[in-house]
């Protein structure tokens, strides 16, 4: 117990375990609603285009956590609503035009950074560093992990409804598109709120791996939300331990850890695992089939 | 109950200026399972989303007891079974609880009296031994007895159901038949798009016959005759795929 605690005695540990605890939950909460809503590649897409507005930030504020709070999430909107634009006014798909201005956001906030008056690590900003996490982070991580978790918790029947069955939701009243951009609005205070912990490319690993492990594990939607949430949180502290103990760059340590139960989930998962369905196809195919039921046909159709 | 119309009144929707539905105007009396005619492109869907609010219509209007439908939420619309990913992680029940959602808003708590709607919906459509199982193990014709379950928790006076038939087998249909049929007694209006024509009969009370114009409304006795049928099939105009 003493060896498990011993982290803690410095200031800088205990702020890495908040800091953890908070963008473990809030991002693990969140990854139900993306998974269920298919936008994993969209959080990609969305993580690398904070990239100029961070960029952006640190040349006008140098490195106050709200200018590159303010930078980021402006940089992240013009590229989602940009990217709308492109597809609603063209042939090109949503993910077409998307990926080629993340990509282009991206490559212009490389370049930017070199203009930075103070010098900035890029791999800070893509992989994160909780041991170096200020009280100012933590406020701003604490601040919008509370009203991530508020605003998904206020609109979940909507939500719910939107996800299931877009097109029922929008008979009934419930705004599907304005719900859509609610939940890419909260993706991106996500990444932003887990910026200094585990960077925004890291935060990715966080916003899919958790509800994508329990997609596999459970067949229960708010399983799906809190118990993504727990793993995520679970996870990250786990990943914090190790890092410490292992000497490993704390992101892709969590990361690491998550993607390993990710992996147990996928091969041994007890109903949807790999190995299971193996095993269990085989037995069905060495117990003698029943007999078959009659065939019913089908009438015939005139169209 | 029998006096409620549901009144279509000369509605137009157009795809890139093409008219899907042209000048149709009809008054669909409650109480009755309309089955909705006509070939491919004939405007069957439009006119079901149509009412339903999904489309926007360049002329005409939509009626229901006086109300336009989209703020009486009493019609409920029911896409086909494709459209759904039904590994969604959710049981029967669960699914039928969300026809509640409306009525409940955001915030009220699902109390006893929801609950007893949702039974009472799983046991008119025969899915009450069903309730708790997930809803990728259902086959397509409890699938389309679930989405009329969660209709009917809606309590939704009309229910617009995009070819529920197709791909059910003949018992599967049989049952589908015999809950519409029961939800009919109610008072409820049932529009049923339909294509398979050896089926009428044996399915529908009335048939609304159509190719993106009114050809025939009334009784299946009476309506879905040769004529009617030759009228609706053999159009002129070239037909085309709609979205």
């Amino acid at each position: 117990m003493t060896n498990l605690l011993e982290p803690f005695e410095y200031e800088f540990m205990r702020k890495a375990l908040l800091g953890c605890l908070l963008v473990g939950f809030t991002n693990g909460y969140l990854s139900g609603f993306i998974v269920l809503r298919r936008h994993a590649l969209l959080a990609d897409g969305l993580s690398h285009s904070l990239l100029p507005g961070l960029a952006i930030g640190a040349i006008f504020f140098s490195l106050n956590p709200f200018g590159l709070f303010l930078g980021a999430l402006v940089a992240a909107l013009l590229v989602v609503i940009g990217g709308k634009m492109i597809a609603h006014s063209s042939r090109l798909k949503d993910d077409t035009a998307i990926g080629a201005l993340y990509i282009a956001a991206f490559a212009l906030g490389v370049i930017l950074l070199k203009f930075a008056p103070v010098r900035v690590d890029l791999g800070h900003f893509l992989f994160g560093n909780v041991l170096g996490m200020a009280n100012t982070d933590l406020w701003i991580t604490y601040s919008l992990s509370f009203f991530i978790v508020l605003v998904l918790t206020i609109f979940q029947r909507h939500l719910l409804l939107t996800l299931f069955d877009p097109v029922v939701a929008a008979t009934i009243g419930v705004g599907v598109a304005w719900l859509d951009y609610l939940l890419i609005g909260m993706m991106v205070m996500a990444m932003i709120a887990s910026l200094q912990a585990v960077g925004v490319v890291m935060s990715i690993g966080l916003l899919i791996l958790p509800a994508a492990t329990i997609y596999l594990l459970s067949d229960s939607y708010d399983m799906m939300v809190w118990g993504g949430a727990f793993l995520g949180m679970t996870s990250a502290v786990a990943g914090l331990f190790l890092s410490y103990w292992v000497n490993l760059p704390s992101g892709p340590a969590i990361v690491m850890v998550l993607s390993l139960c990710f992996v147990g989930a996928y091969l041994f998962g007890p109903r949807y695992g790999v190995i299971n369905r193996i095993l269990n196809n085989r037995r069905a195919r060495e117990t003698p089939a029943p007999p078959k039921e009659p065939v019913v046909d089908l009438p015939p159709t005139m169209s | 109950m029998s006096n409620h119309r549901l009144a279509i009144r000369d509605v137009t929707v157009s795809y890139q200026n093409v008219p899907a539905v042209r000048n149709l105007s009809v008054e669909l009396r409650c109480g009755r399972c309309v089955g909705l005619l006509g070939p491919n492109g004939a405007g069957k869907s439009t006119l079901l989303k149509a009412i339903a609010g999904l489309v926007s219509m360049q002329t005409g209007e939509i009626d229901l007891h006086g109300h336009a439908p989209r703020q009486s939420r009493s019609i409920a619309y029911l896409p086909q079974r494709g459209l759904i990913d039904w590994d969604f992680p959710l049981t029967v029940r669960g699914m039928v609880s969300m026809g509640r959602f409306p009525a409940l808003g955001g915030w009220k708590p699902f109390t006893k009296e929801d609950r007893n709607i949702v039974s009472t919906a799983l046991e008119v459509t025969h899915l009450t031994s069903l309730a708790h199982r997930q809803i990728n193990a259902l086959s397509g014709g409890q699938q389309q007895r679930a989405f009329l379950a969660r209709a009917y928790a809606q309590q939704s006076h009309v229910c617009l159901l995009d070819e529920p038939f197709t791909g059910l087998d003949t018992n599967s249909q049989r049952d589908l038949r015999a809950i519409l049929r029961g939800m009919a007694a109610e008072g409820k209006l049932l529009l049923v798009s339909h294509h398979d024509l050896n089926t009428v009969p044996e399915l529908f009370d009335e048939v609304l016959m159509l190719n993106r114009e009114l050809i025939a409304y009334g009784d299946v006795a009476d309506t879905f005759t040769e004529p009617n049928i030759a009228r609706t099939y053999s159009s002129p105009q070239p037909t085309f795929a709609l979205a």
